[in-house]
This record gives structure tokens, sequence and C-alpha cells, in this order.
């Protein structure tokens, strides 16, 4: 594997040559959108697309690993941005991607202990009711107006990414009275500290009230909510960090479940962009894993930032027709 | 090491095995059936060339299209519909997608017995509730309005 002998550096630089190829090529693929009415269209070998798709999420299961972000809320902008798809199939493809993430990471984090059942049931019902209710709202709202509103949040997300901060472990004084009653608290192994770490949460109802919002935003806009989740479970509720990540990816299996059945439900699931996507990301994250060890991860998550920057803007360009 | 009190709850372990299984199951099945439908083994209903075909009277190709206006162009039933296409090379991937999309409420099921027998009450509710709603969800019965 070549990548193993990367340095970081050159890790960076072997990713912005990466990038470049991609934005060629899904440019050269991304002009056939505006010849849509042509039949030029058929010129292009079928195979092509679901080629092409697979490299893109490939290279995006990559960077999602490496900047600490979710597939699908990388998915979602850069695929309904740059691709001719209707964004109606990118979001119903972006909540199977984050869903078969979800899933593969679930029940190892699950045997370890870092994603908690306990801390996942209250918020998963809440999040997975909202979700449906957003679902139903995006798919019935115009896509200029769905694009206008991702293009807004992505643009959001890339603030709380660059401004965030994060706490390893939060100080809770006090679990408050609804956390108590539901038992939601636990114990892990710190490996780092070589010792066993007691936590529990507190401002519950306000955590749980957010997890409507989020709930709403993932099933509106097909984004896994990773983005949003480990903030409100860190932040706010106090949840060790690795807890928040954890539960937080584990979450988002039940959340994107059902709304991943309205789109299917609504016909808003393609195969053919599905497929490729699910692959290319798994494989992408896998790759990215192995990477992770050699390069700069601030670096990285610069360039992830900036990538959403740019996939936030043109979202939000294509919605308001200025950038079609 | 990991001793006793780290450990994971017996609920917790039988979830993770459920959705490791199904995860693994799903994720072949879905990658099994995608290459009988791109290598043409059985025929599409949708077939995968037409897809980026512009239709007559529209300014659009088919994946261009709103998911309402495709299912339309080629009559593509909504909600549990498409089990009755299952034959076919498209729909047939959506077996997998409906495996992996329906592991929770296998998950939420499975644990429900233990929850009950720990009295964990609150838990037992919300179970309860989360698979009424991942049911209600995956039903078909609700529909999204303005089309």
């Amino acid at each position: 594997m070549p990548f193993k002998t990367l340095r970081p550096s050159k890790a960076v630089i072997f990713f912005v040559v990466l990038l470049t190829l991609f934005s060629v090529a899904v440019s050269a693929f991304a002009s056939t959108e505006s010849t849509a009415p042509i039949v030029e269209n058929s010129n292009v070998a079928w195979w092509v697309w679901p080629l092409v798709l697979f490299v893109v999420t490939f290279v995006l299961g990559i960077l999602a690993v490496l900047g600490g972000v979710g597939g699908g809320v990388l998915f979602v902008p850069i695929i309904g941005g740059f691709f001719p798809f209707n964004i109606d199939f990118v979001r119903g493809a972006g909540l199977l991607v984050a869903l078969a993430g979800a899933l593969a990471a679930g029940p190892g984090l699950l045997k370890r202990n870092l994603a908690s059942l306990r801390l996942a049931l209250p918020v998963a019902l809440i999040a997975s009711t909202a979700a449906i209710g957003g679902a139903m709202i995006g798919l019935a709202l115009s896509p200029n107006l769905v694009n206008t509103l991702l293009g807004a949040t992505i643009l959001f997300i890339v603030i709380i990414m660059g401004t965030a901060k994060k706490s390893d472990f939060p100080n809770v004084p006090k679990p408050d009275n609804l956390a108590q009653s539901l038992g939601i608290m636990g114990i892990y192994r710190e490996e780092s500290l070589g010792k066993d770490v007691e936590w529990t949460v507190h401002k519950t109802p306000q955590g749980l009230a957010l997890f409507i919002v989020i709930g709403i935003m993932a099933g509106m806009f097909g984004l896994g909510a990773g983005w949003a989740n480990v903030p409100v479970l860190n932040l706010l509720m106090g949840a060790p960090l690795k807890i928040s990540v954890a539960t937080s990816k584990f979450l988002l299996s039940i959340t994107d479940t059902s709304a991943a059945w309205i789109y299917l439900n609504q016909g808003a699931v393609l195969p053919m962009i599905v497929v490729p996507s699910i692959v290319g990301i798994m494989l992408g994250s896998m790759v990215g894993v192995k990477i992770l060890v050699k390069a700069k991860p601030k670096a990285i998550k610069w360039m992830v930032i900036g990538l959403l920057l740019f996939a936030g803007l043109r979202s939000l360009l294509k919605g308001l027709e200025i950038w079609k | 090491m990991s001793n006793e009190r780290t450990k994971a709850s017996e609920e917790q372990i039988i979830y993770a095995n459920i959705l490791n299984k199904g995860m693994w199951f799903g994720l072949i099945l879905l990658i099994i059936t995608f290459i009988i439908y791109i290598t043409g083994v059985l025929p599409s209903y949708v077939p995968i060339e037409e897809l980026a075909k512009t239709p007559a009277g529209s300014t659009v190709p088919y994946w261009s299209m709103r998911a309402h206006e495709f299912n339309q162009a080629f009559n593509i039933p909504t909600g549990w519909g498409w089990t009755a296409l299952a034959g076919k090379g498209d729909y047939m991937n959506f077996i997998g997608i409906a495996i992996l999309a329906g592991l929770s409420v296998v998950c939420y099921i499975a644990i429900l017995p233990i929850l009950i027998r720990k009295k964990e009450t609150p838990y037992v509710i919300i179970a309860i509730v989360e698979i009424a709603i991942l049911a209600l969800a995956a039903s078909g019965i609700l529909k999204t309005g303005g089309h």
C-alpha cells in the first residue's frame, strides 16, 4: 500500500492533487447538467456514472475519516452540487450512505461500551421522530429551496467545525432529574489514561429539545447529523468526548433509518446512485483510517472545512439560481 | 484491560450482534444484486442506460427529475409497491436496502424482552414507542404533500 509510506506533508499534497483531479473530473461531468435539455447526455456511456460516483465517494470516504466528519455531510452537498442527479435522489442516497457507515461502526462501538444504549435510546426516539417530519418536509419543498437551505446549513456547519471547542471530560457536577430517572450513566475504560472513567449527563431536557432540530435537518437534507450530535452530547449534555462521538455514530443508524424509509417509500432512491456510493464511502473510510496514522489531522481538517465551504456555497448559489 | 464494571450491558451486546450480522448480510446482498443489475443478468424495470436520457417533452434527463416525476414517467409504484418489481434487476437492490433500513427495528424487538425482564420500565416504553415510530416510517402510510 503506497499510503503507508506517505509522509504527512506528502499526504496533504497527495490529497490536494487528488482533489484537483476530482474537481476536474466532476466539472467535466457537471457540464452535462447544463446541457441536460439536449440529448447529448446519452453520449456518456451509462457505466461511467457509477464509476465516477464510486471514485468520488471513495475520496470522500478518505476525507471524511481524516476530517473527522460523517460521510453524509460531505456526500449530499458535493454530489448534489456537481452531479446531474436530482437532489431528491441525492438526499435518499445520502441517508443510506450515513446509515451504512453507522451500521458498520455501531456494533464495535456498542461492544466496547463507547456507544451507550442508555444515552442513545431516549435521544434516538426524539431524533428519529423529528427526522420523519424533516424527510416529509424536504420532499415537499422545491429543489431550489432545499438547495438554498442546504447551502446555508453547510455554511453553518463550517462555522461550527471551525469554532466549536471539544471537551474530553466535561464537568458534570450532578445529573439532572431526567438523566437520573432514566439512569443515563456509564463507565468506560480510557486507555490513554489507563483508568476507568465514570460519566453521566446533565441538561437532558435542553439536549433532547435540540435533537428535534437536528432530526428535522437530518431528514430534510439527507445529512448524517454527527456534526450536530457531538457538540450537543459533549458540550451541552456533558458526555465525555469518546462517548459522544461513538454514541453519535451509533445514533445515526436509528435517526437515518426513519428518514430513509420515507425516501424509500416515496421512490426517492436510485440503486445506481446508492450502491456505488455506499461501497465507495466504506472502502474510502477503511483507507482513511490507515492514512490517519501518518497524516496531519489539523491540516486535513481545514482542507475538509474548505471543501465543505465550497460545496455549501455551490448549493446556496445553485438554490438561488446564481450558479446553475 | 476492561473489567466487569466497564463491560457493555447484555442488551447492548445483543443489539450489537444483530446489527453486525444484519449489516454484513444486507451489504453483501446489496453488492450481489447491484452486480446483477449492472451486468444485466436480469432485465431491469428501468434500463440503466435510460437514466441519463432526456425524454421527449422534458428539459432534463430522468435522473435529474424530481422523485415523483421519475415515478410518474415510469409508472413506478410508491410505498411497498416495489416488492412486486423485486424480480427485476434494479428493484432487486431494494431488498438489501430494506434489510439495512429495517435492522434497527429488529434490534429493538430483540432487546425488548431483556428490558422487560430487568424491569427497565422507562426504556421498555421508549423501545415500544421507537418500534412503533420506525414501523410507521417503514409502512408507507406517510405521504409527502405538494405533488
